[in-house]
């Protein structure tokens, strides 16, 4: 195998890990905030069906958990090995939020161990609560430093090169590059967005198989509110990012929109097809990317026929924006209209088909997850470390990494069809009229 | 004392937790499925259930931080362990993977589950085999520089008495250390059968462990003499090891005092392993990759240990948190609590 089919598996190796690790990541951040908003609600409204599904939800985490916690470390040192040439350049300078990541990770870990043993232990819930802060806070923290991590690559700073040397290296400063604020904060409420419209998703569904137990019911409501909330607060760090990509990555906004020439009143352009010239069959909004980029209509956006062929990404980044933007779109409007037709009492909000919508969503939500990440990455090609290093120079020179994507192939279909089948069998052998009904078997039983 | 010293002692203390822990953990794997195999798992199961589950997944994280401290205070090893270590680290990975979820998947989801338990007790063995290799490279002599670029001598490594006697020492270490700890929980939870049966698994593996050692130190002399030396300059280190081993199996034997058995074994381990770490000083992979010129740049290792007091301000009381409930709370340890949620 040459060193070029090395680079090529080398890629699709690490897509294929960050892909599949992704999913369970970001359920990973975003559930503990809902595990701990509903027993705060629990505690608060002294209603044993939010505490109840704290405590599902718990017992669910610790499987998606578990999956995410062995493809993290997979990918920590896949970093190593098949990017060598580029951590042993990114270690000088951004080993920090690395290291820091590790602690949130450990933190969260204590005390996620502490809070899911010790269920029966504290007779004050509150106690119990306060178990949950850390585990939640660890959670979004490891998010925030990897995407910082993240963020560096595609805005290197913070380090002087001279003669082919990194000198003056400022650690802090290469954290806190421009790319940071817009990508962190999309990456933490979307996250939490996936999990609120993955958890409503399996809500709507216990209803549409027939158990109208309140507890549904509350849970639906619940979380179709988080996911309105994070959603919102997603589409306008999204808006943030756009504006962030104009001004220091031009090339990636061009190449999503297939904006070639240079030009003011640039129109947005939705779905089509092109032949990396002329686009066809799609629908342009006038004026709408010159708003995105810089809130003016009459702007003027940078199209993609000013930057060397070479250091263009792929034109196909554009299906991944479109997809990514709709879903979310989508989703905003959906639970809006679910949110104001609880409250209004509309009648179609309980009819089957919207029902369905809602199911929906949830695989939905985590398409547009996907979409959003690999048009994120694939939008920086050709570069691995954004005008400093390309990902030709800094894959690994060894020769079996075509041998080791198979076998990561086989591990993550027997993680992921494992994970499914746990759960399924945890949530259905287990269902929460059973569950509700045993806590007061026992409950009864303390009394005698 | 300079900062590569103190990254590489940092960095050594967190690998060192690592070997306990994971020991541990991968010691009773394997003696659940064994247990499974002879028909005695109703005396061991509680017992290892009850000591790995609230634990396991922060097992996992002494390893994450010891790969990602080591990229972070010496990037250069990244180049050329990165580039030499993709088979053996990843057949690691994925043992790892399989274990830590289907662990999971086992005790959380669906209980009782044989032909998995059989899966999680070979695969906690032969993690520390594949892991174990890399302690093999360290040594020099199967890795050389081709064009600049590092390349891994795969058929000399795997025809070498050397790797395979790292091998067995790591094997029956994990075992014999797995056993000790267990005797020790089985004892404070007042199992006797438990007690017993694990107590005679540490009595097994000690002999094993103190012949790979041996065996290590006469391999060592023909293939690195330079350490083999070094190591010999600190052989009252190893000396002290060698008498806390021998006082931990006497104790062990006499059915006594498992807590200072169990705490001479944490410290037999500690400077066997510290001793061998300073004898390999200053070299990272003999003999391109020394402390010195893979270190990282003064900025950040200064700001690397500024995060890491920092996080160890946060993580020391959270891990005593940890012991106080599930390795110190009598009615945990006995069982008579069911609090998983």
């Amino acid at each position: 195998m040459n060193s070029e089919n090395a680079v090529f598996f080398s890629r699709v190796l690490t897509e294929l890990t960050l892909t599949f690790h992704i999913i369970y990541a970001t359920i990973g951040v975003g559930v503990p905030l809902m595990i701990m908003i509903a027993q705060w609600l629990g505690i608060k409204k002294n209603d044993e069906h939010y505490i109840l599904l704290a405590r599902r939800l718990a017992r669910g985490f610790v499987i998606t958990v578990a999956v995410g916690v062995v493809t993290g470390t997979a990918i920590g040192l896949q970093l190593s090995l098949l990017w060598p040439n580029f951590m042993q350049l990114a270690g000088n300078v951004i080993a920090l939020p690395l290291f820091m990541e590790t602690f949130a990770f450990f933190f969260e870990a204590i005390f996620l161990g502490i809070y899911l043993y010790t269920w029966d232990r504290f007779e004050n819930q509150k106690k119990h609560l306060l178990l949950l802060i850390p585990v939640a806070i660890g959670a979004s923290m490891s998010a925030v430093f990897i995407t910082i991590v993240n963020a560096f690559m595609n805005a290197p700073r913070g380090f002087d090169v001279v003669n082919g040397q990194l000198v003056n290296i400022q650690p802090i400063l290469a954290m806190l590059n421009p790319a940071m604020p817009t990508k962190v904060g999309h990456v933490l409420v979307t996250a939490y967005m996936t999990s609120a419209f993955v958890l409503a998703a399996i809500a709507a569904y216990r209803i549409l198989k027939g158990s109208n137990h309140p507890y549904h019911q509350k849970s639906l409501f619940l979380f179709m509110k988080l996911g309105l909330i994070f959603s919102l607060a997603a589409l306008l760090i999204g808006d943030f990012s756009a504006k962030y990509l104009v001004k220091y990555q031009p090339e990636k906004l061009a190449a999503a929109e297939w904006h070639f020439e240079t030009g003011k009143n640039a129109s947005l352009i939705l779905f089509g097809v092109t032949d990396g010239e002329n686009v066809k069959y799609a629908i342009k909004v006038p004026y709408a990317l010159s708003v995105l980029a810089h809130n003016n209509p009459f702007a003027k956006v940078t199209g993609l026929n000013e930057f060397p062929k070479e250091e263009t990404p792929p034109l196909y980044i554009h299906y991944l924006f479109d997809t990514m933007v709709l879903i979310g779109m989508f989703m905003i409007v959906l639970s809006a209209v679910y949110v104001f037709g609880m409250n209004r009492n509309w009648k179609f909000i309980s009819s089957k088909w919207f029902r369905w919508l809602m199911v929906a969503g949830g695989p939905l939500t985590i398409i547009a997850l996907e979409a959003g990440w690999w048009l994120a990455e694939v939008g920086r090609q050709p570069w691995i470390l954004y005008k400093y290093m390309k990902v030709a120079d800094a894959a690994t020179t060894s020769e079996h990494v075509d041998l080791m994507l198979i076998l990561f192939c086989i591990l993550y279909i027997i993680l992921g069809i494992g994970s499914v089948v746990v759960l399924r069998r945890m949530f259905i052998r287990n269902p929460i009229e059973q569950e509700i009904a045993d806590r007061h078997a026992e409950r009864s039983g303390d009394v005698r | 004392m300079n900062l590569e010293i103190l990254g590489i002692s940092v960095l050594w203390l967190f690998l060192f937790g690592y070997v306990i822990i994971g020991s541990i953990d991968f010691g009773a794997g394997f003696f659940n499925a064994y247990s499974l195999l002879t028909g005695r798992q109703h005396i061991l199961t509680h017992i290892i259930q009850r000591y790995l589950s609230p634990v396991w997944e922060i097992t996992n994280v002494f390893l994450v931080f010891f790969f990602v401290g080591i990229v972070g205070f010496f990037p250069k090893t990244a180049f050329y362990y990165g580039t030499t270590l993709l088979i053996p680290v990843s057949i690691g990975i994925i043992l790892l993977a399989i274990r830590g979820s289907y662990y999971a998947f086992e005790s959380y989801g669906s209980r009782g589950h044989k032909g998995y338990s059989f899966m999680y007790g070979a695969s906690g063995l032969m993690i520390p085999a594949a892991l174990s290799v890399v302690l093999t490279i360290s040594e020099g002599g199967f890795v050389s520089l081709q064009n600049g670029k590092p390349v891994l001598d795969y058929w000399s490594l795997f025809t070498n008495t050397f790797t395979w006697s790292i091998v067995v020492l790591a094997i029956s270490a994990v075992l014999f250390i797995s056993a000790v700890f267990l005797t020790w929980y089985a004892d404070k939870a007042n199992d006797v059968g438990a007690t017993s049966l694990l107590r005679k698994y540490a009595m097994i593996w000690a002999g094993p462990l103190a012949i790979s050692v041996i065996g290590i130190m006469v391999e060592l002399r023909k293939h690195n003499p330079e350490h083999f030396h070094r190591m010999i300059n600190v052989w009252y280190l190893f000396a002290i090891s060698a008498i806390m081993f021998i006082i931990t199996v006497l104790f062990i034997w006499k059915r006594r005092n498992y807590g200072i058995a169990l705490a001479l074994l944490i410290g037999q381990f500690a400077f066997a392993f510290y001793a061998y770490g300073v004898s390999h000083y200053p070299y990272l992979l003999y003999p391109y990759l020394t402390l010195y010129d893979s270190f990282t740049n003064e900025a950040m290792a200064t700001a690397l240990v500024v995060v890491f007091i920092l996080g160890f301000c946060l993580l020391i009381p959270s891990l005593y948190l940890v012991l106080k409930l599930f390795l110190f709370d009598k009615d945990y340890v006995k069982g008579k609590e069911k609090g998983h949620v």
